[in-house]
């Protein structure tokens, strides 16, 4: 049996499939939940109840949300560019998506262990303004025109500081690894082995840039609706709008994984006579997704000249600066060791 | 050269104005909902709530409405339209009081014009329907509203009554 699975190709295949959907369902199904904890902390925010009514506590509302967009009519519009159109929300779920091959949720869970695994994630991430543009583009319509342009700008001008930030905690570890990254992050402090504190300037820059990454408010300008109603959403409805949803979800629950591997020691346990294990890691991205959701009910929209100014004028200025800094203190052993961790990493 | 508020600009790196807002969203996040459940529980209305209509009687079952057609006359949106003639024992009654509930504003403008307090809006909102016919009330939907609601109708107008 066991050689069945190791050396047929039909075996391999079937393994392979077999470990994607174990990635992906979980990842689903806690999706729902995650966007009913979004909408619930959003209204607790606001002294509102939020969704209660389907299931207990309103628990089962995403799945009724779910049911709705499925059995809703697909409005194509009359000038659009019908394959472009129904491509684009594929686009942007399959790139949100394939970007979980490589996160680990324990020391070796992880579906393909490559050595390139931050590039990939921060390739694959910036691929999913494909989707974006390209709803835009094919719908035909000015507003949804606009916002794609809008979000295109945004996410370009954001990944640039996204990558310098990882590019600093790189230098710490001496590889691109994510095990490695999190192994590189254990030690006898528990908690303040973590490079929240060694990057902790480089922590909040890259929560912030993680929002405007991915369309969350207070960036979400492609989806202004005061100003272009819903962005590049406009002319969707049905199941490619709920792609589109699905897809900008994803790509947060993927930031917030980012956000616990690279800063916050993955599923290492904040203190050292507790074990390791998954639950820190998803304990972790619920933490982050918690500060997202709160960020959302607290922030106004930035103006878009704002939000340039913040991306190339502070952010990539700051960010740079911090890696030539780490580059230096990793190199010639400043502060004892407390940026430099090749020993256990590379 | 302008003076480079540094005060603010520290404030604007160590990211106050997140920090000050992210508590403020903490305290409300744990205050009591202000949301009332609506369908299971309700707000308050005033004694002078004006809702659904109904056309009301008097206690023996005579109907009050005695065709004078003020409130008709008063209707700022012409929503109500009365035929009348005098009924066997001769006393002047209407053959057709129709409300169109899509036309009237819900200004209370028929209830005060009305000599008898024939036509009263009622505490009742909740009367939307799938149809916009059903909302063509006629005279018997009216007194079928009245019978229903007459106990909370004289009700609030007992209250009501020391201000008018």
């Amino acid at each position: 049996m066991a050689d069945f699975f190791t050396n047929s190709p039909l075996g391999i295949g079937l393994l392979i499939v077999g470990q994607v959907l174990l990635v992906v369902v979980p990842l689903l199904v806690a999706l729902a939940f995650l966007m009913y904890a979004d909408r619930k902390i959003w209204a607790a925010v606001q002294m509102r109840r939020g969704p209660n009514v389907v299931g207990v506590f309103g628990l089962l509302q995403s799945f009724a949300d779910f049911g709705k967009y499925i059995v809703k009519e697909v409005v194509v519009p009359a000038g659009a560019d019908k394959g472009v159109f129904f491509m684009a929300p594929m686009v942007s779920l399959v790139m949100a998506l394939i970007a979980w091959a490589v996160i680990p949720f324990n020391d070796g869970w992880v579906l393909s262990d490559i050595n390139v695994a931050i590039l990939y994630v921060f390739a694959v991430s910036s691929l999913e303004v494909y989707g974006v543009i390209m709803g835009g583009w094919a719908s035909n319509s000015k507003y949804p025109f606009l916002g794609s342009l809008r979000s295109a700008a945004q996410m370009i001008s954001y990944e640039v500081s996204i990558g310098l930030i990882i590019i600093g905690v790189i230098l710490s570890t001496g590889s691109m690894n994510f095990g490695s990254i999190v192994a590189a992050q254990d030690g006898d402090w528990g908690i303040f082995n973590w490079y929240w504190l060694p990057h902790l300037p480089m922590l909040f820059l890259f929560l912030i840039s993680a929002l405007a990454e991915t369309n969350r408010p207070p960036f979400d300008l492609p989806e202004a609706e005061s100003e272009l109603v819903a962005g590049y959403q406009v002319e969707y409805s049905s199941t490619p709008f709920l792609l589109f949803m699905i897809g900008e979800l994803v790509a947060v629950v993927l930031m917030c994984a980012l956000v616990s591997l690279l800063f916050f020691g993955g599923w290492l346990s904040p203190v050292p006579f507790l074990p390791d294990g998954i639950f820190w890691m998803v304990l972790k991205m619920l933490f982050v997704f918690f500060i997202f959701s709160m960020v959302k009910a607290i922030t106004p929209r930035y103006r878009y000249d704002q939000l340039m100014r913040l991306g190339w004028k502070v952010f990539l200025p700051f960010s740079l600066f911090w890696v030539v800094f780490v580059a230096f203190a990793a190199k010639f052993d400043w502060f004892w060791g407390f940026y430099a961790r090749w020993t256990v990493g590379g | 050269m302008t003076q480079i508020d540094y005060g603010r600009a520290a404030k604007y790196f160590l990211l106050q104005d997140f920090f000050v807002g992210f508590k403020l969203g903490l305290k409300y996040f744990f205050r009591p909902k202000a949301t009332v459940n609506y369908p299971h529980e309700k707000g308050p209305l005033s004694p002078r709530f004006r809702g659904e209509h109904a056309l009301r009687r008097y206690p023996n079952g005579e109907e009050r409405c005695i065709a004078c057609k003020l409130c008709e006359a008063v209707c700022p949106a012409q929503a109500i339209t009365i035929d009348a003639e005098p009924r066997e024992d001769g006393s002047r009654r209407t053959t057709r009081y129709d409300i169109d509930m899509t036309k009237c504003i819900y200004c209370g403008f028929c209830q005060e014009a009305c000599p008898v307090d024939a036509i009263v809006e009622g505490p009742n909102f909740e009367f939307s329907t799938e149809t916009r016919e059903e909302l063509y009330y006629d005279k018997e939907k009216l007194l079928e509203n009245g019978d229903r609601w007459e106990a909370e109708i004289a009700r609030n107008l007992e209250i009501d009554a020391p201000y008018r």
